[in-house]
């Protein structure tokens, strides 16, 4: 079910472009550009034939902040018309500055106020555990200062103390949290019973690697470093 | 006979092993009136959670039951029940107890007068008021069995007897002109009990969202009404307004006000604190009612504000 257009990563720039009309637009000013690249690019099973497929895997991007890359990223995958990036933000545009499920095919969650993402996520997995559904992975991407929000912790202590193996976080760190994370924000993970790793979030085989499943049992988080 | 409480739990029971698309989500609270089951879900002291938890079951086509006390159900996450369910367009079904006052022993934390108000902000609601165990059971069958966002509210005030009818019905038929008196849920009781020698038309309410306007509109037959509702004084007014938009009429809204009460007590005291015993009832009605500004108006100590002795 690995999705495949024309489009490859070399075009998100463009793609960006006609979002904010910013010709001078900096790919390091997308935090998230290069994890949404990996995970529709070589880690997801989605088909932008059928996004409500239920055997695909699910990917909830609570941090619905600056969803330009995002968009950019469902535009190359065949998600939504290269032509519908131009339209971003106006009133009669599916693509406003926070992504709505209802609007754009292939969005799991309607996103915006931070922290809902990770808890909505942990009842994706358990339903699909109840059901008995094998294929699908979770996968819910959060910012590093989102993670601010308590409704996040909630969520952290639930699918480590259950074991969502299902499960993957990954944290796009951009140090943008105004008190950080002594230690790094991963140990909150480890604590609480989850598998995690730190990659370069621009290296893309490094990030293809942090994704792989980490093991039957355990939540994973990918810690992925970004430039702020 | 048995609680509205006690009977939840036997019916949630009874689903999760005959519906297999029905789950329950539980906060601790409940936790241990249900067996373990591969679709109850306690997530632990963790009511952001709990809400969150019960949309992503309702992404996957689940029908979650979530429930707890009113307050850490409606008020505690109330932005979830915005945003993980209504604004991303799945459903759950809310079971509350505690309504008002039931825990007035436990003070101001566990009251939640205000929660039809706020799930009356929120769009597309069904909001139910049961009076009865019988009635609980109905709607919480009848919300399993459907997909929308359903509020049940329970409490431990229980009329004498269920009411068949889901929208507003007519218990009692006043002369014409009579003012037609309308009890909420468990007001049931004392509205009959003050309104028992008193020329009036007496309905009842069971389903507050969405509100019955044409049962409104066609039980009235002269212009004044009592509407009497066991959580936020006005939480229907405007509903009533809207109803009858088209016909001069005078409305008297009672239920419990929007104060911070700082008693502690009974939930029957609190209920004549609140002026929703009989006699509360009758004497603000008598009040509308009378041809001009009641003695009792204004001069009466007011029991909300009165210092406690000591």
């Amino acid at each position: 079910m690995k999705t495949s257009t024309s489009l490859g990563y070399d075009d998100l720039p463009r793609l960006l472009t006609l979002l904010t009309g910013d010709e001078k637009h900096d790919r390091s000013s997308y935090s998230t550009l290069d994890v949404l690249w990996v995970l529709y690019d070589r880690v997801l099973r989605v088909d932008p034939d059928a996004p409500d497929d239920p055997e695909r895997d699910r990917c909830l991007l609570s941090k619905g902040h600056g969803p330009a890359a995002y968009y950019a990223v469902l535009a190359a995958k065949g998600f939504i018309p290269v032509e519908s990036l131009a339209g971003f933000g106006s009133g009669d545009s599916r693509l406003g500055y926070h992504p709505d499920r209802m609007l754009v095919p292939g969005v799991e969650i309607s996103s915006g106020s931070l922290g809902h993402g990770l808890p909505i996520a942990v009842g994706v997995t358990l339903a699909l555990d109840a059901l008995g559904s094998d294929g699908p992975r979770v996968v819910c991407l959060v910012g590093d200062a989102e993670l601010e929000e308590g409704s996040n912790f909630e969520a952290v202590q639930l699918a480590g103390r259950l074991g969502l193996g299902r499960l993957t976080v990954v944290v796009v760190d951009n140090a943008s949290s105004t008190y950080g994370w002594p230690g790094g924000v991963e140990r909150r993970f480890d604590v609480e019973g989850w598998s995690s790793v730190r990659v370069d979030g621009r290296d893309h085989d490094a990030l293809e690697a942090a994704f792989a499943p980490a093991g039957a049992g355990r939540p994973h988080a990918v810690v992925a470093e970004a430039a702020r | 006979m048995t609680t509205m409480r006690s009977r939840f739990y036997d019916v949630a029971a009874e689903l999760l092993d005959r519906d297999p698309r029905v789950a329950v989500v539980l906060a601790e609270i409940g936790a241990g009136e249900l067996r373990p089951h591969p679709r109850l879900f306690n997530v632990g002291i963790r009511e952001q959670l709990m809400v969150g938890v019960a949309a992503g079951l309702a992404f996957e086509g689940l029908r979650p039951l979530v429930h707890s006390y009113a307050p850490f159900l409606v008020e505690r996450p109330f932005e979830q029940l915005k945003l993980d369910l209504v604004h991303q367009g799945v459903g759950a079904v809310l079971v509350s107890t505690g309504a008002s006052y039931d825990g007035a022993r436990s003070g101001r934390t566990h009251q939640a007068p205000a929660d039809v108000a706020l799930l009356g902000a929120l769009p597309g609601w069904t909001i139910h008021v049961p009076g009865h165990p019988d009635e609980v059971e109905r709607f919480v069958r009848r919300a399993a069995s459907s997909t929308g966002n359903v509020y049940v509210r329970m409490s431990e005030e229980v009329n004498a007897g269920p009411v068949e009818e889901d929208g507003l019905a007519l218990l009692r038929r006043g002369a014409d002109g009579a003012p037609l008196v309308v009890a909420v849920g468990p007001t049931l009781e004392p509205v009959l009990e003050a309104t028992g020698d008193l020329d009036a038309s007496v309905a009842y309410l069971s389903t507050v969202r969405p509100f019955d306007a044409a049962g409104l509109h066609a039980a009235l037959r002269g212009t004044d009404v009592v509407l009497v509702e066991p959580y936020l004084a006005g939480t229907s007014a405007a509903d009533v307004a809207a109803a009858l938009v088209d016909r001069p009429h005078r409305l008297l809204a009672l239920g419990v006000a929007n104060t911070e009460l700082r008693r502690y007590g009974t939930g029957p005291e609190h209920r004549a604190l609140h002026g929703l015993d009989a006699a509360g009832i009758r004497a603000s009605i008598s009040a509308f009612l009378a041809p001009r500004p009641h003695p009792g108006w204004g001069n009466a100590p007011d029991p909300l504000t009165a210092t406690i002795a000591g």
